[in-house]
């Protein structure tokens, strides 16, 4: 974890290692007690929770590795998550509950479900995705909040 | 409800103790981590097969009071020593989990869901 001195609040970073089922998670908690400590509303903290761990467990199954960058203002979260990897090819597709493409392996850990992505876009109250076929996905979530309340 | 008296209706071991006044509010049941993370409330007790160290940090994330291993499943050493770091009280039991959730909801303790 890093912390930048930008505009936000605060800003962290976190780097996510493809293919590591023991430390994944930690993002998404790291983060969590930071959002504690700055004493934002436990909703909100939950919400952001949600989509930062199923970022991180997308980027640990799907990716070859990324990280994520979080830059708390005083009205929102923005969550910036950027992997290099194969991408989403049909990202309409990859959006609906119950589509995966989880290995066996991993479905056997519980995860494969498909319902990531759509538990990060229910969370969020802006959301983008892009990808690159070959090269990687980029994935925008902002959550609003108002500090302290 | 409080947990220590589930602990004690299910004559439950701890493999990582529980904190003391521990309340509970609910429980769930799924093996499928997103369907817990995307719906699980608060202070719920949660009933799974799933066995390894990511339990804990979905149990972690999404305020469990109690993760409760059904099945005779063996446990994961990492997840025992990530559940001592998170403080996540964790019991594993030989019924399965039907049991368990039979013997809990007996207890009173009713499913809950919480959107996102
Ligand atoms: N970072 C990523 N890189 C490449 N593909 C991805 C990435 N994130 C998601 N996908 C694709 O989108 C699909 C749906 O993702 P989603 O998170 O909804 O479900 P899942 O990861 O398969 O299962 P679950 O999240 O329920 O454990 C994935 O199966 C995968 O094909
Ligand atoms: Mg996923």
């Amino acid at each position: 974890m890093t912390a930048r001195g930008t505009g936000a609040l605060m800003s962290v970073t976190y780097e996510i290692v493809a293919g590591d089922f023991v430390r994944a998670g930690e993002a998404a908690s790291k983060l969590k007690r930071v959002l504690q400590q700055l004493g934002l509303d436990p909703t909100i903290i939950r919400r952001a929770a949600i989509a930062t761990y199923e970022a991180e467990m997308n980027i640990v199954i799907h990716s070859y590795g990324g990280h994520i960058s979080v830059d708390i203002t005083c009205d929102s979260i923005e969550i910036l998550c950027e992997d290099s990897g194969p991408g989403i090819p049909d990202i309409e597709k990859a959006l609906q509950e119950g589509y995966s493409t989880a290995s066996e392996d991993v479905r056997e850990m519980g995860f494969g479900a498909g319902m990531g992505l759509p538990n990060i876009r229910r969370s969020a109250d802006d959301f983008s995705i892009e990808s690159r076929i070959g090269q990687g996905t980029r994935l925008q979530v902002r959550i609003l909040h108002r500090a302290g309340e | 409800m409080q947990l220590q008296a589930i602990i004690e209706a299910l004559s439950l071991s701890a493999c990582e103790e529980p904190v003391e006044n521990s309340e509970v509010r609910g429980g769930y049941c799924s093996d499928l981590l997103s369907d817990v993370m995307g719906k699980a409330a608060p202070r719920s007790i949660w009933v799974t097969n799933q066995a390894h160290p990511n339990v804990i940090a979905v149990a972690s994330l999404i305020d469990a009071a109690a993760v409760i291993i059904a099945g005779g499943i063996q446990l994961e050493a990492g997840t025992m020593q990530k559940a001592r770091e998170m403080a996540i009280p964790v019991f594993a039991t030989d019924m399965p989990a039907f049991e368990v959730v039979g013997r809990l909801y007996e207890l009173g303790v009713r499913g809950t869901v919480r959107g996102v």
